[in-house]
C-alpha cells in the first residue's frame, strides 16, 4: 500500500525537522494524506515508494542541522521579498522581487540565491533582471549574470547561485531585482494512478518563507493555481485564499535559512506534455529555404491512467471522463512558414489545422489518440521557412539566427538535440548560444552530396519555453558551391547521352567474321548506297521543280534568255547527277544482298529518266512557243497532254521513293 | 514587286525541306516518342493513390514485404536470408528467409542502393511505394517488344498502350501496392517474351536470357508455376501440330535445364522442380523432346520408312512406359509430392470450398463474376476473341504461344478473381493484335482509295488506270465511308476504354484500404484513419513484448505498424494455429480465456464496423473463423451460430452467437451508443439491425483502447485473480 509508506516518511521528517517553527504544516499535511487514504484506498494499489519524496524529506533535515554551524554570510539583508509561484501549467514558475540592502561596511557586488537541492535539480531556467517599476519598460532588460557557486561553510544540501550586481553596493545602498526560476517535474501527481473518470490532483511543495542565506525583513508569497478547486493546502497563521490564489504572509524579520514547508494539493488538468526527446533538424539551403524537421517523443507526464479506457464515455463527456487527457498541442511557428507537415513513422496524421497571419503561423496538432496519463506518442512535424528571414551576413561570414527550442506551447523537453545542417562546403563554423549547451559536429549525407554536409549538434537537457531564444551559427560559404549540385546533375545526364551515342555508333559484336555479321554489314552498305541514290533522285526532282519555276517566270515576265540560262544550268547539273548515279547502280548490281531491292531501284531510276525527258520536252516546247510568239492558249494546249503524263510520272516516282524508304 | 518577298523565302523552304525527316526516321521518332509517353503514362496513372492519400504502403501483404525490405536494407542480405522472426506466429515463429519469395525485396533494396550510390538520399518507403509503378512502366516496354515479336510494331505499340492503363493490371500495381505481383507480372511477361524470341530465333543467347527471366520470376512470385506448366504445354502443342524444330529444341532445353537449376537457389522453392507433382509436366516434356530428337536422328539415319514406323512404335511405347513407371514409383515412394491444395483449387473451382476453408475464405480467391471481368477488361473482353481470330488466321510459333497463354490464363482468371492479373497481359496482347490489324486494314483501304480519287480527279475519266480503280470502287460500294465509320468506331471504343480505365483507377483501385475515406454530409471528405490510430497506440503504449491476438487478416499490419508480436498472420502456413484463434474467437469467454492464456495473449484486437457502417469487419468474417476453427476442432459447429441457416446478430440470433467472444468484444458497451438518428441505441449500421445482446459484461478482458470511429477495438487480457 502506498499511503502508509508516505505517512511514515512524513512522520520521520517531522520528527527530525527541528527548526521548523510551527508544526502545523506537517500536521496539515498528515491530515490531507489521511483524507486521500480514505478516498483512494478502496481500490487496490501497487506499492511504490517514490524516491523523490524520500530524498526531499531527508534533505530538509540535513540542511536544518547544518544551519547551526553556518555563520552569517555577509552583512547583506533583504529588506523586501515578493514571491509569486505560478502553478497554472505543469511548468512551475517562481518569480521573486528582491530588494537587497547592504548593512555592512564593505562594498558588496554579489548576491547569493539559495535553492534546496531538490528544486535545483528540477530547475530548468534561472534569470535575474534589474527590477523596473511599472510602465518603465523603455530600455530592453539586460539580464544580470548568474552563476553556480559553492561558498564555504554552507549547508551542502543547498545549491547556491550568485547574482552579480551591475555595480557594487556600498554601505546603506540598496538594489532591487527580479528573479525568475522555472522548474520542471515539480508537480507530483497524487494519487499516482487514476482512472479515466478521476480528476488529476497534483502536489506542490515549497517553503512559506523565502529561503535565503540572508535575513529577510519583510516578505510575502502568492501561489497562483489554475483553478479554484483546491484539494488541500497548508494553513499557516496568515494564509488567505482568493479564488484560485493563495497568499502567505506578510512575514517580518525572519532570520537566515528560515524554512516552513507548505504543500498545495490541487486539481490540474493542464496538458502535462513532456517531450522525452526532441530532435530538431534545421537544414539550410542557399536556394532560399530553411527546412526545420522536429521529431518528438512525447509522453503525458501526469498521473498514470489505469483500468479501462472507454471510448464511449470519452466521446459522451470528454471533459468529465478524460479530463486529465489532452487531445491537442499548439505550435507557434514563425511567420511565412510553408509546406508544413505532420506525420509519424507509419504515415501522415490527418488531424491538424494550420492558421497563419503576418505575425505568426499557428499549427494545431492532434495526436492520433487522446493522451491519457503515461501514454506515449511520437511524431514529426516539419516546415520550411524563407531563408532571408533567418540568414544574415556580417564581415564575410554568414550566420543563421534562429530560435533554439521547440515552437510548442508549454512543453517540457527532457533532452533537446538541435542539429544545424549547413550546406556542403561550409567552413569555419562557430556557434553563439545564449546558454550552455553541449556541442559537437557530425556530417550528414543528403541528396547529391559527395562528402556530406557539416552538422552542428547542440544538446541540452531540461528545456522549457523560456529557452526559446535566438542562437547563431556562423560559417563561411562560397556562393559558387551552390552550383555544384546542378552541375553534377547536368554532367550526369551529359555523360549518359554521350554513352548512348557511343553505344549507337560503336561496333560491339564479338565475332567479326561470322556470316550474320558480314551479311549485316553488307546490308548496311547497300542501305547507304540506296540512300545516295535516293538523294540523287530527289535532287533531280528539285531541278525539275526549278525548271518549272523558270517556265512560270517566263509566263509572267516573258524573259526567254533567263529561261534558257536556267535550262542550260539544269542540263549541266543533271548530266553530272546521272554520272554520279552510274557507279552506285553498278555497286548495287554487284552486291548479293541488294538483289531484293534492285528491281525497284532500277525502276525508280528509269522512271526518273523518263520524267526528266518529259520535262525537257515540255520546257523546249514552251520556250519554242514563246520564241515563235504563239499565243499563250496555244502553248497551253500543246503542253496539256504532256503535263498530264508528267503528273502521273511524278506520282509514280514519289510512290517508288516511299516504297524504297519503307524497305 | 510582289515577287520580291517570295524569292528570299525559297532558300528557307529548302532548308526546312532538308530538315524534313525521311519516312523511316519519322516513323522511328513517332514510335519512340509514343513509347516514352506510354512509359510515363503507365507510371503516373498509378499515382492517384499518392495524390489522393499519401505515399504509403497499401493493404495487407505489402506491409510484410515492406517490413522485410526494411530489415534487408538495415541488416544486409545474409541476416535477411537467415532471419527467424519471433514477432509472428507466436510461439512458433517463422523462418522468414526460407518462406518467402525474396525477389521483390531484393529488387527494392537494390534500387535503394543504386539511388544512394548516385547520391539520392531517398527513404526506403518511397522506393517501395514506387516499385510497382516502375515495373508497370517496364512491362509496357516488354509488351511492345512482345507485340512486335508476335505480330508487328503497330500491334506492339497498341499492346503497350493497352497494358499501360488496363485496370486488371493496375489493381495490383498502383503506387503503394508493394506486392510480389508488382514485379512478377513484369517478370512473367519478360520470360515469355524471351522464350518466344528464343523459339523464333533458335538462339542460345535468348533462351539463356529467358532462363534468367524465369529465375527472376521464381524469386518473385509463386505464380511461376504457371510458366513452368504453360511452356511445356506450348512445346507439347507444337510437337503435336508438327511444328517441332531445332529452334524449339534449343530454346526449351536450355531454358528448362538452366531455369530449373537457378530456381533451386531460391530456398522457398528448393528441390520442388524435381520433387513436386506440379513441376513434373515440364520434366516429362523435357524427356519427350529428347525422344523426339532421337527419333529424328534415327529417321535421318534409316531410309526405310517401314522400319522406322516399327521403331517409332517400340520407342514411344517404351518411353511412355518408363515415364509412367518412374512417376508412379516416385509418387508411391513419396519422393514426388502430390499436387497441393492450391493447385487443385485452381483446376477445380469447387475443391477449396469443400476441403480448404482457409483458401476459400480469402476474397481474392473467389470465382470471378462477369461484372469484374467487364470492370477489369472493358472492351478488351470483346477484342480478345477478335484477336484470337487474327492469330489463327496467321498461325506461327509465336501466335500459337499467345493464343495458348490467353486461353489458359482466361480459364484461371475465371476460377480466381486475382488471376485476372495473369490474364491481363495476354488479353492486352491479343486485343492489340485485333486493334492493330483492323486499323491497319482500314487505313490501307482509305489510303489507296484516296489516291484513286486524287488521280481520278486530275486525270479525268479517260485514263485506263482510273477506270480500273473506278471498277474496283464499284465492286465495294460504301467501302470508303464504311472504313471511315469503322475507324471512328474503333477510336470511340478506345477512347471509352481510356476513360473507363482512368475512372476505375481513380475510384476503385487507388484506395490504400488502411485509410478509409467517405463523403461527409456536406460533400466534404471524411477520413477514417482508425487502423493506424490503433496500431500506433499498440506500438507506443503496450509493453514491447506484448502478444496480440487478432484474426489473421491483420497480422502483417500489426507486426509492421504496431511492432508487436502476433499469434497468426497473413502467411497462413499453419492451419491449426489459425483454427485455434478461430476457436478462441467463437467460444464463450471463460473457454476462450484458457486458450488465450495458453497462447500468452496480452491483447486482443477486433475490427468492428457497426458505428461507421464499414462492412468488412470481423463480425462479417466471423463465419469463416467458425468454419476454420471447426475444421480442426469439432467442438465448434457452424450450425450453433446460425438460426435456420441464417446468420444474424439481432435479437433472433443464436444464443451461442450472442455470447461468443467475438460478439462480446465487438459489441461491448455498444448497446449504450446511439449511432443513427431515429434508431434505438445499439443500432449496427454495417448490418442494419439493432443488436441482440446489449448488456455485455467482460470478466477476463477489459477495454484497453477503441479508436475514434470504433473501427478497431483492443482489449487487454486481465492477469488472473489472486487466489486468496
Amino acid at each position: 500500500m502506498q499511503w502508509p509508506v508516505l505517512m511514515v516518511q512524513a512522520r520521520l521528517s517531522w520528527r527530525l525537522l527541528l527548526t521548523v517553527p510551527d508544526p502545523d504544516p506537517v500536521h496539515n499535511y498528515l491530515i490531507t494524506l489521511t483524507t486521500y487514504k480514505k478516498r483512494f484506498t478502496r481500490e487496490s494499489q501497487t506499492v511504490e515508494i517514490c524516491p523523490r519524496m524520500e530524498s526531499s524529506r531527508f534533505y530538509f533535515f540535513l540542511f536544518a542541522l547544518a544551519i547551526f554551524a553556518s555563520p552569517a554570510l555577509s552583512d547583506l539583508l533583504l529588506s523586501k521579498v515578493d514571491r509569486r509561484i505560478y502553478l497554472t501549467s505543469h511548468i512551475v514558475r517562481i518569480s521573486s522581487t528582491l530588494k537587497v540592502e547592504n548593512a555592512g561596511p564593505e562594498t558588496v557586488s554579489e548576491v547569493l540565491l539559495a535553492f534546496p537541492e531538490q528544486q535545483a535539480k528540477n530547475m530548468a531556467y534561472l534569470m535575474a533582471t534589474p527590477h523596473e517599476g511599472k510602465g518603465k519598460v523603455k530600455n530592453p532588460v539586460v539580464a544580470l549574470p548568474v552563476e553556480v557557486v559553492n561558498p564555504k561553510d554552507m549547508p551542502p544540501a543547498l545549491t547556491f547561485f550568485s547574482v552579480s550586481l551591475p555595480k557594487g553596493l556600498a554601505e546603506g545602498g540598496s538594489f532591487t531585482f527580479d528573479v525568475l526560476a522555472v522548474f520542471t517535474h515539480a508537480l507530483r501527481p497524487i494519487p499516482e494512478q487514476i482512472t479515466q473518470a478521476d480528476i488529476q490532483l497534483v502536489l506542490f511543495q515549497d517553503s512559506a518563507y523565502y529561503l535565503s542565506p540572508y535575513a529577510v525583513k519583510a516578505q510575502s508569497l502568492t501561489v497562483k493555481l489554475p483553478d479554484s478547486r483546491i484539494e488541500s493546502y497548508t494553513k499557516l497563521e496568515s494564509t488567505k485564499i482568493h479564488g484560485s490564489e493563495i497568499k502567505y504572509g506578510p512575514y517580518e524579520n525572519l532570520p537566515a535559512f528560515s524554512y516552513s514547508p507548505i504543500a498545495v494539493h490541487f486539481e490540474s488538468n493542464q496538458p502535462f506534455a513532456v517531450a522525452q526527446e526532441l530532435v530538431r533538424e534545421i537544414e539550410i539551403s542557399h536556394w532560399g529555404n530553411v527546412q526545420v524537421t522536429e521529431h518528438y517523443k512525447l509522453v503525458h507526464g501526469g498521473a498514470q491512467s489505469k483500468g479501462e479506457f472507454s471510448r464511449l464515455d470519452f466521446q459522451a463527456r470528454p471533459n468529465v471522463r478524460g479530463a486529465s487527457a489532452f487531445r491537442y498541442l499548439v505550435a507557434n511557428l514563425p511567420p511565412r512558414a510553408h509546406s508544413v507537415y505532420y506525420r509519424d513513422e507509419i504515415g501522415n496524421i490527418s488531424t491538424s489545422h494550420l492558421r497563419g497571419d503576418s505575425k505568426k503561423t499557428e499549427l494545431l496538432i492532434e495526436p492520433r489518440y487522446p493522451m491519457f496519463g503515461g501514454w506515449r506518442t511520437a511524431f514529426t512535424i516539419g516546415y520550411g521557412l524563407p531563408l532571408q528571414d533567418f540568414l544574415y551576413e556580417s564581415e564575410g561570414k554568414r550566420f543563421l539566427n534562429i530560435t533554439y527550442s521547440s515552437p510548442m506551447v508549454e512543453l517540457v523537453i527532457d533532452t533537446l538535440i538541435v542539429k544545424v545542417v549547413l550546406p556542403e562546403g561550409s567552413s569555419d563554423i562557430s556557434v553563439a548560444a545564449p546558454f550552455h549547451v553541449e556541442q559537437w559536429q557530425e556530417t550528414k549525407i543528403s541528396h547529391l552530396d559527395i562528402d556530406g554536409r557539416p552538422v552542428i549538434v547542440l544538446k541540452k537537457t531540461n528545456v522549457v519555453p523560456e529557452h526559446n531564444q535566438y542562437f547563431q551559427v556562423y560559417y563561411r560559404f562560397n556562393k559558387l558551391s551552390m552550383l555544384r549540385e546542378p552541375l553534377m546533375l547536368i554532367s550526369g545526364f551529359f555523360f549518359f547521352f554521350v554513352a548512348c551515342i557511343v553505344y549507337m555508333h560503336a561496333d560491339i559484336s564479338i565475332s567479326k567474321s561470322s556470316a550474320s555479321y558480314l551479311a549485316k554489314q553488307q546490308w548496311e552498305e547497300v542501305q547507304a548506297v540506296i540512300q545516295q541514290v535516293q538523294n540523287i533522285v530527289s535532287r533531280c526532282l528539285a531541278i525539275h521543280d526549278k525548271l518549272e519555276a523558270s517556265l512560270r517566270d517566263l509566263y509572267r515576265t516573258g524573259d526567254i534568255q533567263a529561261c534558257k540560262a536556267a535550262r542550260k544550268a539544269a542540263d549541266g547539273v543533271l548530266k553530272e547527277l546521272s554520272k554520279e548515279l552510274k557507279p552506285l547502280l553498278t555497286t548495287l548490281q554487284s552486291s548479293p544482298s541488294a538483289a531484293q531491292i534492285l528491281p525497284k531501284v532500277e525502276e525508280l531510276v528509269a522512271k526518273e529518266r523518263e520524267l526528266q525527258e518529259k520535262v525537257m520536252v515540255k520546257h523546249s516546247t514552251v520556250v519554242d512557243g514563246y520564241e515563235k510568239k504563239s499565243g499563250a492558249r496555244d502553248i497551253e494546249n500543246r503542253v496539256a497532254l504532256q503535263q498530264q503524263k508528267l503528273t502521273a510520272l511524278r506520282q509514280e516516282v514519289d510512290d517508288l521513293l516511299e516504297l524504297i524508304d519503307e524497305i | 514587286m510582289a515577287t520580291m518577298p517570295i524569292l528570299p523565302n525559297m532558300p528557307v523552304l529548302d532548308l526546312v525541306k532538308s530538315f524534313k525527316l525521311k519516312t523511316k526516321q519519322q516513323e522511328l521518332l513517332i514510335r519512340v516518342s509514343i513509347l516514352c509517353l506510354v512509359y510515363v503514362l503507365a507510371f503516373i496513372t498509378r499515382l492517384f493513390s499518392v495524390l489522393r492519400y499519401e505515399s504509403m504502403i497499401h493493404e495487407f501483404d505489402p506491409y510484410f514485404n515492406y517490413r522485410t525490405t526494411l530489415y534487408l536494407t538495415q541488416n544486409g542480405f545474409y541476416d535477411f536470408w537467415n532471419w527467424f522472426d519471433y514477432e509472428s506466429w507466436y510461439p512458433l515463429g517463422r523462418i522468414v528467409g526460407g518462406t518467402l519469395y525474396p525477389g521483390l525485396m531484393v529488387t527494392a533494396a537494390l534500387i535503394y542502393r543504386i539511388l544512394h550510390f548516385l547520391r539520392f538520399a531517398v527513404h526506403i518507403r518511397e522506393v517501395c511505394v514506387l516499385t510497382a509503378p516502375f515495373f508497370a512502366s517496364n512491362t509496357t516496354l516488354v509488351a511492345y517488344f512482345f507485340g512486335k515479336e508476335i505480330w508487328d510494331t503497330g500491334a506492339g505499340l497498341v499492346a503497350a498502350i493497352l497494358i499501360a492503363i488496363c485496370p486488371g493490371y493496375i489493381s495490383r500495381s498502383v503506387a503503394g501496392s508493394y506486392d510480389n505481383e508488382g514485379v512478377a507480372i513484369f517478370a512473367l511477361l519478360f520470360t515469355f517474351y524471351l522464350f518466344v524470341k528464343a523459339v523464333n530465333t533458335g538462339s542460345l543467347a535468348w533462351s539463356l536470357a529467358s532462363a534468367f527471366g524465369y529465375f527472376y520470376m521464381v524469386s518473385a512470385w509463386g505464380g511461376y508455376v504457371f510458366i513452368i506448366n504453360l511452356i511445356p504445354l506450348y512445346v507439347l502443342v507444337l510437337l503435336i501440330t508438327g511444328r517441332y524444330s531445332m529452334r524449339l529444341y534449343v530454346a526449351y532445353n536450355c531454358m528448362y535445364v538452366l531455369g530449373m537449376l537457378l530456381a533451386m537457389q531460391i530456398r522457398f522453392v528448393g528441390f520442388q522442380h524435381v520433387q513436386s507433382g506440379e513441376h513434373m509436366a515440364a520434366m516429362g516434356v523435357f524427356f519427350l523432346l529428347q525422344v523426339f530428337y532421337f527419333l529424328d536422328w534415327v529417321k535421318h539415319m534409316l531410309s526405310d520408312t517401314k522400319l522406322f514406323q516399327a521403331f517409332l512404335r517400340i520407342t514411344v511405347t517404351c518411353a511412355v512406359a518408363v515415364g509412367a513407371i518412374a512417376l508412379g514409383l516416385g509418387m508411391l515412394s513419396g519422393y514426388i509430392s502430390p499436387w497441393t491444395g492450391r493447385f487443385y483449387s485452381l483446376l477445380d473451382p469447387t475443391y477449396a470450398k469443400d476441403h480448404i476453408p482457409i483458401i476459400a475464405s480469402v476474397s481474392e480467391h473467389q470465382p470471378t463474376a462477369w461484372s469484374s471481368f467487364m470492370f477489369d477488361f472493358h472492351i478488351l473482353l470483346f477484342l480478345f476473341p477478335a484477336g484470337l481470330y487474327f492469330c489463327f488466321k496467321r498461325l506461327s510459333d509465336a501466335t500459337i504461344f499467345i493464343v495458348m497463354y490467353g486461353l489458359t490464363s482466361m480459364y484461371f482468371a475465371g476460377v480466381m478473381v486475382r488471376l485476372i492479373l495473369v490474364a491481363t497481359p495476354a488479353v492486352c496482347l491479343v486485343s492489340a493484335i485485333a486493334v492493330s490489324a483492323t486499323v491497319k486494314n482500314l487505313t490501307v483501304l482509305l489510303r489507296s482509295k484516296n489516291k484513286g480519287v486524287q488521280t481520278g480527279s486530275t486525270k479525268g475519266s479517260s485514263s485506263s488506270k482510273a477506270s480500273s480503280k473506278a471498277l474496283l470502287d464499284q465492286s465495294q460500294p460504301f467501302q470508303k465511308n464504311g472504313a471511315i465509320a469503322l475507324l471512328f468506331g474503333a477510336f470511340y471504343l478506345l477512347s471509352k476504354y481510356a476513360t473507363h480505365c482512368t475512372w476505375v483507377t481513380s475510384e476503385a483501385y487507388s484506395s490504400p484500404s488502411i485509410v478509409l475515406a467517405a463523403r461527409g454530409a456536406h460533400g466534404s471528405r471524411v477520413i477514417f484513419d482508425d487502423y493506424r490510430e490503433a496500431y500506433f497506440w499498440l506500438r507506443q503504449n503496450t509493453p514491447p513484448d506484448a502478444k496480440v491476438m487478432s484474426w489473421w487478416d491483420y497480422g502483417y499490419q500489426i507486426t509492421a505498424m504496431g511492432n508487436r508480436t502476433v499469434i497468426v498472420d497473413n502467411n497462413t502456413w499453419n492451419n491449426t494455429h489459425i483454427a485455434t484463434v478461430g476457436r478462441a474467437m467463437s467460444s464463450y469467454e471463460d473457454e476462450a480465456i484458457e486458450i488465450m492464456r495458453s497462447l500468452d495473449v496480452d491483447y486482443v484486437l477486433v475490427v468492428f464496423g457497426g458505428v461507421t457502417g464499414y462492412s468488412s469487419d470481423d463480425i462479417n468474417k466471423f463465419l469463416w473463423m467458425v468454419r476454420i476453427g471447426g475444421g480442426v476442432f469439432p467442438v465448434i459447429k457452424e450450425p450453433d451460430y446460425l438460426v435456420n441457416g441464417e446468420y444474424r446478430v439481432d435479437k433472433g440470433a443464436a444464443p451461442k452467437m450472442l455470447n461468443c467472444l467475438m460478439y462480446k468484444l465487438c459489441y461491448y458497451r455498444f448497446g449504450e451508443m446511439l449511432t443513427e438518428y431515429g434508431k434505438p441505441p445499439g443500432y449496427d449500421r454495417a448490418r442494419g439491425v439493432e443488436i441482440g445482446n446489449k448488456d455485455i459484461k467482460l470478466e477476463h478482458l477489459e477495454e484497453a483502447f477503441t479508436t475514434s470511429n470504433w473501427i478497431v477495438r483492443i482489449y487487454k487480457v486481465k492477469p488472473p485473480n489472486n487466489r486468496w
